[in-house]
């Protein structure tokens, strides 16, 4: 990529200099990812177009509208727009908290006229960009020191607190998990890192064994309560029945039989991964996986290019982010975790995951494009 | 605004080191994935394989039609009735099923048991289950519901089958009836048809003796079914085999008659083909009607049978147990001849003593001089008393049990009776007493211990007209395979012997003074020989007997003795032999030797046996035709 002209290195580019300097094999495997999961949604739909499979081609264009517009505007105003959007994500989280305890129960999202707008989903990229934005401001001994790793325990504990109660085990783990990667990306010292990493691997499996089995199931169920124990025990034999009667090359597009005949439930969202282990068995999974190590390699190189620690942060953080979703959910639809309400990206249907991925990815190809943009470390609103 | 900061060069090399450690840790997770793939799929692929098959097919059983039972003469006895029947369709209603219902009753009547039922199924099955509003309709009431069909959403026309029994309750106790599976029996048989809903196996009579053979072999329709067991499509039929017709010796016409003729006296008769000892008619009356049992019978109907005196559930032709009377002394006769007793004279004075005991005779004025036909012909009762005492009860019960008594005669009918042959063992084994020779005397007037079946009786009189060692049967041929007839023995009673019992019987009937000629068959050629018989069923008690035995018609029906009459026709070359029994028939105009008249009239008129068979013995096996004629 070096032998090409930087249109880059100025530092301002116009749209036409933007569109030349998109990561297009990125966008390839994107839509490539997207169109594999319409026609899943058309496979578990018994081979109908609706009603899945035609909305979910409106949430993809959409979705590919937004990435754009997002790659094209500079990653100065994301930056810029880090923190103000970090404190809407949160109001929307009490709000959604608020309407949902006086309106109908367990509501993650709030109707914004035709949208769902569900605040959980973008928490995640607006966590990733305050933290960026912060982490930028700090060199390596500031990272570790208490009081300025303060600031990010918090900006990672509320959101995690706001959805835990929503409840949401799901997408708060992965908040966690975004926070923890980028403050170890940033530099955080080992001295906090291991201490704090064996504590926590040895607390949890000894916190659970004091606990009985109806307590881990009534704390499985109160975290997860759509996925009562049978309930969850019937979705993950089920979608081990789906996956494994795939084989190795499965039993052909529009014959699995898990999914159209209802077995799966959730099979067009959560757990679409097993229709595609039914009908094109473990070629299939591992291409799919492969398409997904494609779009994670090309996560990592563009943050390794970027030339702010800002945009190295956002692009391995929203990396991360994906990479997150694919493990929990791929690890759920195959039985080696419980029940979590996690999509998998791209394939899954539903409209606000698929335009939060999206906007995600355009914050990504935004880094890409303003890969040569230096940002002072110091720096306040900056343009 | 300085663009580069020198502090940034430690962040990007930290940055990219611990960007690798991700980058692995990403991989090593990735690989857990894939590894997880290849064990579900390649590892345990063919497990989960069988799972998904499991899941996604299901096997229905289809019912097999219950094969036909048909006369001699091919006409259908039972056979499968279309069922015109409404079933809803709970999901595909508009509204509610209640509403639903309403709809219907403007069209049809609907009980409000029956909207009980069809709203508690409906609760307790998955909405897309048909349930059945009502069946056995009439061709206008299913007419009238196809007309309004557009109007009624959720209601399905359906053409079911069900058993019917054309001649209702005429042949009830042969054929026997269909109804539910009980639970016990479920558990004693695995065929899984037992399980299928609404499934109905013989319960009585034939549909049960061949149950196995007329239930046929279910065959099996896999269909491939959602999570929800709606079948989404049919992916193979296996048809199963149709129940076997199976062929009665039954005369349908003549059953008819002597059905109407025994009419609603509690009576039993069986007329037999005495050269082969195929049944033509067997009748046990009052019956029930068999079509009852596939509707359900209520409980109010259900006492009503089992509290009639009449015992209409009965079949009293194989389960009703008799004191023989006289009828037994056609048998005394041939044990006596046998014994050598063919020129034993009596001086009949109406009564007999033995020990302190008197035997009285049933003429209490006396028979005077009294021979082995007179004997018969007037069934004088202390001729045989003498008859007995001299044969001893060890002879008398050697003799019965040659001509089939005591034990079962193995029609192919379930609940068919022994009967009772007394004897020293017997005695001692049932009540721990030795035998009495007072009892000898009262067995050999067909009184006391022993018991007999109409169709044992019907039994002697073939055998005795034929001198074959007949047993009855009603069916000729099951499905592809006939009955196996056996080359009949001779009875083992010498031909003097037979000539004079038929020559006594023939007595009976056609000479003045016999105690049945008043009801002979004047018809000639078509003259029957018989013998008549009185069971008492009540002790009448020595100042009675003194005093004059009070009259039956003076006595409450439950008191009357019961009237047995026995007989064969024509009495040269003799074709047809007939029991009849009427219980507390014994009054003086004898309607068991009316009822008998009439109906070996009836059967020499028409002679079935004249009549082709239609009988598929070509196509079926083993048939081998036996008995002489």
């Amino acid at each position: 990529m070096t032998t090409r002209p930087y249109a880059a290195f100025r530092r301002t580019l116009s749209f036409a200099d933007k569109f030349q300097e998109f990561h297009w094999p990125l966008l390839l495997v994107i839509v490539v990812v997207s169109c594999i999961g319409i026609a899943m949604l058309y496979s578990v739909a018994g081979g109908h177009i609706s009603p899945w499979a035609s909305k979910q081609m409106l949430h993809v264009s959409v979705g590919l509208v937004l990435l754009t517009a997002a790659a094209l505007v500079d990653i100065r105003y994301w930056m810029n727009f880090a923190y103000p959007l970090y404190g809407v994500c949160i109001l929307l989280l009490i709000a959604v908290e608020v309407v949902g305890h006086t309106g109908l129960g367990a509501q993650r999202w709030i109707q914004l006229g035709p949208i769902q707008l569900q605040p959980s989903e973008l928490m995640k990229i607006a966590l990733v960009l305050a933290l960026a934005r912060y982490l930028h401001g700090l060199d390596v001994e500031q990272v570790s020191k208490p009081l300025r790793l303060l600031v990010p325990l918090v900006m990672i504990g509320i959101p995690a607190a706001l959805v835990l109660k929503q409840p949401n085990l799901g997408t708060a783990i992965i908040l966690a998990m975004d926070g923890a990667c980028l403050l170890f990306l940033a530099g955080l010292s080992w001295w906090w890192i291991l201490p704090t990493g064996t504590a926590v691997a040895a607390a949890v499996p000894i916190v659970w064994q004091f606990l009985h089995d109806y307590q881990k199931r009534r704390v499985l169920t109160f975290l997860n309560p759509q996925n009562d124990a049978l309930g969850a025990g019937w979705n993950i034999s089920q979608a081990e029945i789906a996956i494994g009667s795939g084989g190795m090359t499965g039993k052909g597009y529009l014959h699995g039989t898990q999914g159209q005949l209802n077995f799966l439930p959730e099979k067009q969202t959560d757990f679409i991964v097993t229709s595609i282990g039914e009908e094109f068995g473990l070629l299939g999974c591992i291409a799919l996986l492969l398409l997904y190590a494609a779009i994670i390699g090309c996560g990592i190189r563009i943050a390794m290019a970027a030339r702010s620690q800002f945009g190295r942060l956002v692009a391995l953080g929203l990396t991360l982010n994906f990479f997150f979703y694919i493990m929990i959910n791929g690890a759920m639809v195959m039985g080696l975790i419980p029940v979590v309400g996690i999509p998998m990206p791209l394939l899954s249907y539903g409209g606000t995951a698929m335009l939060t991925v999206m906007f995600g990815f355009g914050i990504l190809m935004s880094v890409h494009v303003h890969r040569q943009v230096e940002i002072p470390r110091h720096s306040g609103i900056i343009l | 605004m300085p663009l580069f900061d020198p502090k940034d060069k430690s962040r990007y090399a930290i940055f990219t080191r611990r960007t690798l450690m991700m980058t692995g840790t990403m991989t090593a997770v990735f690989a857990v994935l894939g590894g997880r793939l290849y064990q579900l799929e390649v590892l345990e692929g063919d497990q989960f394989k069988t799972k998904s098959e499991e899941n996604r097919v299901s096997e229905r059983l289809v019912a097999p039609p219950r094969g036909r039972i048909l006369d001699r003469f091919g006409v259908e006895l039972a056979n499968n009735r279309r069922n015109f029947r409404v079933l809803l369709i709970p999901e595909q209603v508009t509204s509610s099923v209640r509403s639903a219902l309403d709809e219907i009753s403007r069209i049809l009547f609907l009980p409000d048991r029956q909207r009980e039922r069809v709203l508690r199924e409906v609760n307790q099955n998955k909405p897309f289950v048909p349930v059945i509003v009502a069946e056995n309709l009439s061709w206008e009431d299913f007419a009238r519901v196809n007309l309004h069909l557009p109007y009624l959403a959720g209601v399905q026309p359906d053409v079911g089958q069900t058993r019917a029994y054309p001649f209702a309750d005429e042949l009830a106790h042969i054929l026997g009836y269909v109804a539910a599976v009980s639970p016990a029996e479920q558990a004693a048989e695995p065929d899984p048809l037992l399980e299928l809903p609404g499934f109905r196996i013989g319960k009585r009579g034939v549909e049960k003796e061949f149950e196995t053979q007329i239930r046929g072999v279910a065959g099996v329709s896999r269909v491939e079914v959602n999570a929800y067991g709606r079948v989404v499509r049919e992916l193979s039929r296996e048809t199963g085999e149709a129940g076997s017709d199976v062929y009665l010796t039954i005369d349908h016409e003549l059953q008819h008659f002597v059905a109407q003729r025994l009419g609603t006296e509690s009576a039993a008769a069986v007329v037999m083909d005495v050269t082969n000892g195929d049944v033509l008619a067997l009748a046990s009356t009052p019956a029930f009607d068999p079509n009852l049992f596939n509707v359900g019978v209520s409980t109010a109907q259900w006492k009503t049978w089992t509290s009639d005196d009449h015992t209409p559930l009965i079949n009293k032709a194989v389960a009703g147990l008799y004191p023989p009377g006289s009828t037994i002394k056609p048998a005394m006769a041939l044990a006596a001849v046998d014994a050598g007793l063919e020129k034993l004279q009596v001086f009949c004075t109406g009564a007999i003593t033995l020990g302190n005991h008197e035997f009285h005779c049933w003429n209490k004025h006396g028979h005077g001089h009294v021979d082995l036909h007179r004997g018969i012909v007037a069934s004088c009762d202390v001729f045989f008393y003498e008859v007995a005492r001299r044969l001893g009860i060890d002879r008398i019960e050697a003799a019965a049990h040659r001509l089939a008594f005591g034990a079962q005669t193995g029609i192919e009918l379930p609940g068919e009776k022994a009967g009772v042959v007394p004897g020293r063992a017997w005695k001692e084994a049932h009540y721990g007493v030795p035998w009495q020779q007072g009892e000898t005397l009262n067995t050999g007037i067909g009184q006391g211990y022993i018991l007999v079946t109409p169709l044992q009786l019907c039994t002697l009189a073939a055998r005795i007209a034929s001198g074959n060692a007949v047993f009855p049967r009603i069916t000729r041929i099951i499905g592809r395979t006939a009955e196996v007839r056996p080359e009949l023995d001779r009875l083992a009673f010498s031909d003097d012997a037979l000539a004079a019992v038929r020559s006594g019987m023939n007595g009976v009937t056609n000479q003045p003074g016999g105690t049945a000629f008043a009801w002979r068959i004047a018809q000639p050629g078509f003259e029957m020989a018989g013998k008549t018989g009185t069971a008492q069923v009540r002790v009448i008690s020595r100042e009675e007997h003194y005093a004059g035995v009070r009259k039956n018609q003076s006595l409450p029906w439950k008191l009357r003795d019961h009237a047995l009459f026995i007989a064969f026709a024509p009495v040269t070359r003799p074709r047809y032999a007939c029991a009849v029994i009427v219980e507390h028939g014994g009054l003086p105009e004898h309607p068991q030797v009316q009822m008998a008249r009439d109906i070996l009239l009836y059967a020499q008129q028409r002679d079935p046996l004249k009549l082709p068979t239609a009988y598929p013995l070509s196509a079926a096996t083993a048939a081998t035709r036996s008995g002489k004629a």
